[in-house]
């Protein structure tokens, strides 16, 4: 395709085409329309002229006879620029005016009429023979009879009329002329600049999809819509590169922690299979295969939970309900847990806090907060760090967003390493003894971004305090 | 009990018509689902187990075209697709229990005897008793030997719901769902904490224990002296 033809096909010029012919035709119509008004008008100037004329002569030859009215037509025939006149008998004998070369039969019709004609000087002055070749011009005359057989023609020259008439159209015509080159200039700029802006998007594009994740378009910070769609093509391409990136680091997170339970499970069985003698140790063996399968599905609806929850799918199932119950259901649900383990747990939820969201995923990802915090509280719990263990539960009212908080008098976290705790797998070297599949944090923080919301971790002094804060009506559409 | 077992791989089937068998009950296998519709149809079923995802005819359409029929088999659906959403779909299209994949079939037994019982079951039953253990729902007490015992209000759940299926096993996961009505897993046992707590409340200072632990299913209540 020629670049041309490629500047032809864009949206712009087709815009600018289809602009083009309506203001073109406006023009027309519109200098159209002065034309034949102005024609109008002029007309209705030379009618009423030539009327009042025709009066004062009628009168003029009521007073004073015909002779009065010859002597007043040959005064005013005489007068530069004068109106048209004749004065003849009945038989159509001159006997005063200033015009020539009526048409015939002109003098028989009373009424007004469309003729041509010679003024009297012209077609007598030898002085002026270059009028000779056009010596016939246009008027519009009224034949008027008079009392006595006379009769009177009274007329003015057309030429004005006319001449008017030429110029307005030719003026129609060049500005209809100026509007198409002009916008055509204007429509031709204006897509070659947005062209080559989109060609450098498109190439940009091209690149991306070839692989390279890091390309980002082209913004002009014009701030016009072209920079905003480049803006949230640049927001969604970093999006996409997060995600990709995300799915890169839990593949190679599944590889560990799937892999390392499933050589495991493989072991223990050719073991069995290899050295176990009798049905106690086979039995024994396949209590164990077991066990390790059921912390293989455990870690694997907990990704499958968390890779939903990411997707956003479960933006479906939201709802308005009341934060403060959730946490005297988990709080509950928990106490027995922590109660035997020495841990005083607290629920402190006494106003309610409506929120809309996933009631199942918050109340599973506040779950794992206490959880968690149950066991990192409990191998401290007793006077160790001189701290009563305790764990509270806290929803609260905040601003426009919900906080629920879980907060505990455990070893905490150090600031360096809160960043990456949350992050799928993740678990601090001294707390990979820890049963569990380190996956809990993982999972709060991907529901609390669902709902438009976050997860943070902050210090308890001494202990950890997880927080997720919600957005009271859920997430917004456009929330990342 | 008969069970139909509407199930496309092959294996899982066999395992499971081997399994039921094993434990004393009669199983049949289908392996798509106007099979399964065909046997179902039959209505000599107690139980049926559906698969979610079959050749021919889908699981869900299996069992809404049972229901339309005016079979009221009990049905349990198990699926690879273990999002609450999918399970609000399975129950409203007329299954009575739902199971993700993958399932222990302790937990499968479990559920099938709750729902091959459910009918004509104690849900209606104003007091229900286990041995000398007494609970009235109406007026929530609970009294074993004549005395008065004073539960949570969730321990009340709890043990109303044990004692509305005596004598079966109850799964950790089963209680979860229908007393507490979550439906993710916990990570910790927490529900063996409460369990040890309404034991000690029902059981301590008797010397006839009613409530069990299954070992590796759940939990039972019964009278140990029958």
């Amino acid at each position: 395709m020629t670049a041309l033809g490629k500047l032809f096909r864009t949206t712009t010029f087709k815009l600018t085409l289809v602009y083009l012919t309506v203001f073109a035709l406006f023009a027309a119509f519109l200098l159209g329309y002065f034309a034949l008004n102005t024609r109008r008008l002029i007309t209705e100037q030379i009618t009423e002229t030539v009327n009042a004329e025709i009066t004062g002569l009628s009168e003029q030859y009521r007073i004073g006879g015909i002779r009065r009215l010859v002597i007043v037509v040959d005064a005013r025939a005489r007068r530069p620029g004068s109106s048209l006149y004749l004065v003849t008998t009945f038989n159509g004998d001159a006997l005063a005016g200033n015009v020539t070369a009526l048409a015939p039969g002109i003098l028989d019709n009373p009424g007004w009429t469309e003729t041509a004609y010679r003024r009297l000087d012209e077609a007598e002055g030898p002085a002026r023979p270059a009028r000779e070749a056009h010596p016939v011009h246009l008027a519009l005359v009224r034949v008027f009879q008079l009392p006595g057989g006379f009769r009177l023609l009274v007329g003015r020259d057309l030429e004005e009329r006319e001449r008017l008439y030429r110029i307005v159209l030719s003026a129609g015509r060049w500005s209809v002329a100026i509007v198409i080159v002009l916008g055509l200039a204007g429509g031709l700029f204006v897509s070659r600049r947005v062209l080559r802006r989109v060609d450098a998007m498109t190439e940009t594009t091209k690149t991306i999809m070839d692989g390279d994740l890091s390309g980002r378009l082209p913004v002009a910070g014009t701030g016009d819509e072209l920079d905003r769609l480049a803006q949230n093509l640049n927001a969604m391409l970093e999006r996409i590169e997060a995600l990709m990136q995300g799915l890169k680091e839990v593949s190679d997170n599944i590889a560990h922690d799937l892999k390392t339970p499933l050589t495991r499970l493989r072991n223990r069985a050719e073991q069995a299979l290899r050295s176990a003698g009798n049905d106690a140790e086979y039995r024994a063996a396949l209590d164990a295969t077991i066990e390790e399968s059921e912390g293989l599905i455990r870690t694997f609806n907990a990704l499958l939970m968390i890779a939903r929850a990411e997707s956003g799918q479960a933006r479906d199932d939201m709802n308005e309900f009341d934060a403060a119950e959730i946490a005297h259901d988990v709080g509950e649900l928990y106490e027995p847990l922590a109660e035997e383990k020495g841990i005083t747990l607290k629920v402190e939820a006494d106003v309610p806090a409506r929120l809309k969201g996933n009631r199942e995923l918050i109340s599973q990802a506040l779950a794992n907060l206490v959880d968690n915090a149950i066991k990192y509280v409990a191998p401290q719990a007793g006077p160790a760090n001189g701290v009563a263990p305790e764990i509270v539960v806290q929803a609260l009212n905040s601003g426009d967003r919900i906080l629920l908080t879980v907060a505990d008098t455990g070893p905490g976290i150090p600031e360096a390493d809160r960043g990456h705790v949350v992050e799928r797998f993740v678990r601090l070297e001294q707390s990979r003894s820890q049963p569990g599949s380190g996956l809990g944090l993982s999972l709060a923080s991907a529901v609390a971004r669902l709902h438009g919301g976050e997860l943070t971790l902050e210090d308890n002094h001494p202990g950890l305090k997880s927080v997720i804060a919600l957005p009271r009506g859920g997430p917004l559409q456009s929330a990342g | 009990m008969r069970i139909l077992v509407i199930e496309d791989d092959r294996d899982a089937a066999d395992y499971l018509v081997k399994a039921f068998r094993e434990v004393g009950h009669v199983a049949d296998a289908a392996t798509d689902g106007e099979d399964g519709l065909a046997l179902a149809l039959d209505g000599q079923y107690d139980v049926l187990i559906v698969d979610r995802m079959l050749p021919k005819r889908d699981g869900l359409s299996v069992i809404g075209t049972l229901r339309e029929k005016g079979i009221e088999t009990p049905a349990l659906i198990l699926s690879a697709l273990g999002q609450v959403d999918d399970r609000v779909k399975g129950l409203r299209a007329g299954g009575d229990d739902y199971l993700p994949k993958p399932y222990s079939f302790t937990e499968l037994l479990a559920r099938v005897e709750v729902l091959a019982r459910r009918r004509g079951a104690r849900t209606e039953e104003t007091v229900l008793r286990v041995g000398d253990l007494e609970l009235d729902r109406l007026s929530h007490q609970v009294r074993r030997g004549g005395e008065e015992i004073s539960l949570q209000p969730r321990e009340f759940r709890l043990l109303e719901y044990l004692m509305q299926h005596g004598g079966q096993v109850v799964t950790r996961t089963m209680l979860l769902e229908n007393v507490w009505d979550y439906h993710f897993d916990p990570q910790t046992n927490v529900i063996d904490v409460h369990i040890s707590r309404l034991r000690s409340k029902i059981d301590k200072g008797f010397s006839q224990p009613l409530l069990h632990t299954v070992r590796g299913a759940g939990y039972m209540i019964r009278d140990g002296a029958r």
